[in-house]
């Protein structure tokens, strides 16, 4: 079992994987891998905490019900994955900056903490606006061949090397 | 057979978790839960992203659409408009270079304990996701359908079968891979 313990598999090991879970889920669940409307259920979950069951009346929970459901578990499963996978291969740390992010701006946590959090606000909002992410559009949506899919996996790349390049 | 699987909930939420903890397991030994791996990428100097996605996407698409055929798998090609498309796309974009993780990702990055993301971009996603809900009925009325297309497929749209898609984009992608390792990155 030395290979769990690998810090990193080829990527084109990976894909292929990647790419046999999609069968899996599209054989056995009927459903897409999906990541983003994870993060709007749970946003609509804590909404409701805060402003009760009318947040549910929303036209945009009522699309997506602000409820635990096939794609959030998925989520909690990578989570859970990657801890995994970095416990095998000793690489779990607590990092506040990355390193490439240390050697061009520093180490103060807190300039990475406000821009992870903007570039996160930014990135909820286009995912849903877009309706997926990286992994809806970018993977399960191009090998459907769908042409939403390969619209919004270019434009997630035109956007995403544009501002890292300004900001490198 | 298939079908009473896809109708028991809590089997589904179980195979939504397994699936999950493959997927988590997979993108961190492919290096894609680190932020400077994905940053990498963007700046086009590693493109650990590429393999992956393209791997993933000439695997997935043949096994897919060979499912389909043999009437086991039905498609979800995700509706679309250039008004949600294009410019959603664009936003997710900006979001994805500033965080330098999606929201995969992200989950699995957490997982590995990168704290910018849990206590940065987590929260940015929920907020993000958040305001999205807020201004959807506006949103709907206005932009997101401009130019709609709808669920359309590349070979609905050149009104070929799928085979004749599929192949083609095989092989460019096999050899652009073959390019990108080709030049060392």
């Amino acid at each position: 079992m030395e290979w769990l313990r690998m810090e990193q598999w080829s990527p084109y090991a990976v894909g292929i994987g990647i790419g046999v879970l999609s069968w899996i889920t599209f054989l056995l669940s009927d459903k897409p891998i999906g990541c983003s409307t994870a993060f709007a259920r749970t946003s609509g979950m804590i909404e409701r905490l805060f402003r009760g069951t009318r947040v549910t009346e929303k036209a945009y929970y009522k699309k997506f019900a602000p409820e635990i459901d096939w794609e959030w578990m998925l989520v909690l499963g990578i989570f859970f994955g990657a801890f995994l996978s970095s416990k095998f291969s000793g690489q779990f740390q607590f990092v506040w900056v990355p390193a490439r992010w240390d050697e061009a701006f520093g180490n103060t946590p807190v300039l990475r903490w406000g821009i992870a959090l903007a570039g996160g606000m930014v990135m909820g909002i286009g995912a849903r606006w877009a309706g997926g992410c990286t992994s809806g559009h970018g993977i399960s949506g191009t090998l459907q061949l769908a042409v939403s899919s390969w619209l919004a996996a270019i434009c997630f790349f035109i956007g995403g090397i544009a501002t890292a390049s300004l900001i490198f | 057979m298939l079908k009473t699987i896809h109708d028991k909930k809590n089997v589904q939420l179980g195979i939504g978790f397994g699936v999950g903890i493959l997927f988590g397991f997979l993108l961190q030994k492919g290096g894609v839960t680190k932020y400077d791996v994905i940053i990498g990428q963007l700046l086009l100097t590693d493109f650990t992203v590429v393999k992956i996605m393209f791997s993933a996407v000439v695997t997935g698409m043949i096994g897919v659409y060979l499912l389909r055929a043999l009437g086991l798998a039905q498609l979800h090609p995700k509706p679309g408009s250039f008004g949600s498309s294009m410019v959603g796309g664009l936003i997710f974009g900006i979001g994805f270079g500033l965080l330098g993780y999606c929201p995969g990702t992200l989950a699995g990055a957490i997982g590995q304990g990168s704290l910018d993301a849990l206590l940065g971009g987590l929260i940015g996603i929920l907020i993000g996701a958040g305001l999205f809900s807020e201004f959807f009925p506006k949103l709907d009325r206005s932009i997101l359908n401009r130019g709609h297309f709808g669920e359309m497929t590349l070979p609905q749209w050149f009104k070929v079968s799928p085979w004749k898609v599929i192949l083609p984009a095989a092989i460019g992608i096999i050899a652009l891979l073959y390019l990108i390792e080709t030049s060392g990155r």
